[in-house]
């Protein structure tokens, strides 16, 4: 087994060892790029830093604080909405369900919950 | 009326050029078998016999491979001027014109190994920039670089050491 890898990578030339590591740091450093990516993640912002972020798949409440008071973000089912927010015309609780791709704003409260799950799905390609 | 007579001389080359598509197209159909999980990544084992001729016969020959070997292989596959076509097309050319270019590099430097993953890297990197330009527009793929770089790396480390493996052995094709 150990002289059958020998004789494999005997035919690798010093370029050959060059490239294969250059590739491979290439996709390293694309992959912890990526792992800390907040793509597929429900991210809740107040004053446009993120406070916490969530998968879709646990259903779970969320509870911010924003200077108004707090609001209430829940995820159900894979979906994500703004339950109760003390900002006075609501908006971002009519909104409802926030679609992949989208996000809800509460003004004045400035608490914005982003989904950020890809809105499309590339296998239908 | 006198008979026309249209003659088609094939010749050794020919013959040879059509012998090793074949085998190429064998391997493309070969790997259309092979269960995948993601759309998109796959061996790439055709390019095998591209670096094979390459370094028996010259780019000129890897380039008839290469090309008949695409466009047989899209064609027994259902696939002919589909966007899968257009993609294995470009990459398929790119490929190709990396390869005339590296294929000057120092062969003491640079192996089959070198040249294979230059290869799959200008494959996989010419159809993700189409996926982004054409078919996905406006959709960042960002995402998928990893995952496809990652696939590119393997196939390419893999077919260069098969490459390099059968490259050490003597010819067959030589004494037909």
């Amino acid at each position: 087994m150990l002289i059958a890898a020998r004789g494999l990578f005997a035919t690798f030339r010093p370029g050959d060892w060059l490239l294969a590591g250059a590739g491979l740091a290439l996709v390293g450093g694309l992959w912890l790029r990526q792992a800390d990516s907040l793509e597929g993640r429900v991210v809740v912002r107040v004053d446009g830093q993120v406070v916490e972020t969530a998968g879709l798949r646990l259903n779970r409440v969320i509870e911010v604080a924003g200077p108004l008071g707090p609001s209430r973000i829940e995820i159900q089912a894979g979906r994500v909405r703004v339950v109760a927010d003390p900002s006075p015309r609501q908006l971002c609780v009519r909104q409802g369900w926030i679609p992949p791709g989208g996000a809800a704003v509460c003004l004045p409260n400035r608490i914005s919950v982003e989904n950020a799950a890809a809105g499309y799905d590339t296998l239908n390609y | 009326m006198t008979p026309s007579t249209i003659e088609l001389t094939a010749s050794a080359e020919d013959r040879r050029i059509a012998g090793l598509a074949a085998a190429a197209i064998g391997l493309t159909l070969a790997e259309a078998a092979i269960p995948l999980p993601i759309p998109g990544v796959k061996p790439g084992l055709a390019n095998i016999v591209t670096l094979l001729v390459l370094y028996r016969y010259g780019w000129r020959s890897a380039a008839w491979v290469a090309g008949l070997r695409i466009i047989a292989g899209a064609l027994v596959l259902g696939q002919f001027l589909t966007p899968a076509f257009v993609l294995s097309l470009t990459g398929g050319m790119m490929s190709l014109a990396i390869l005339a270019v590296a294929m000057h590099l120092p062969r003491r430097l640079f192996g089959p190994v070198g040249l294979s993953l230059l290869a799959a890297f200008a494959h996989i990197g010419t159809q993700l920039w189409i996926v982004d330009a054409w078919l996905l527009p406006g959709v960042s793929i960002l995402g998928l670089l990893p995952l496809f770089l990652g696939a590119a790396w393997l196939t390419g480390l893999v077919n260069g050491l098969a490459a390099a493996h059968l490259l050490g052995k003597p010819s067959r094709t030589e004494s037909v």
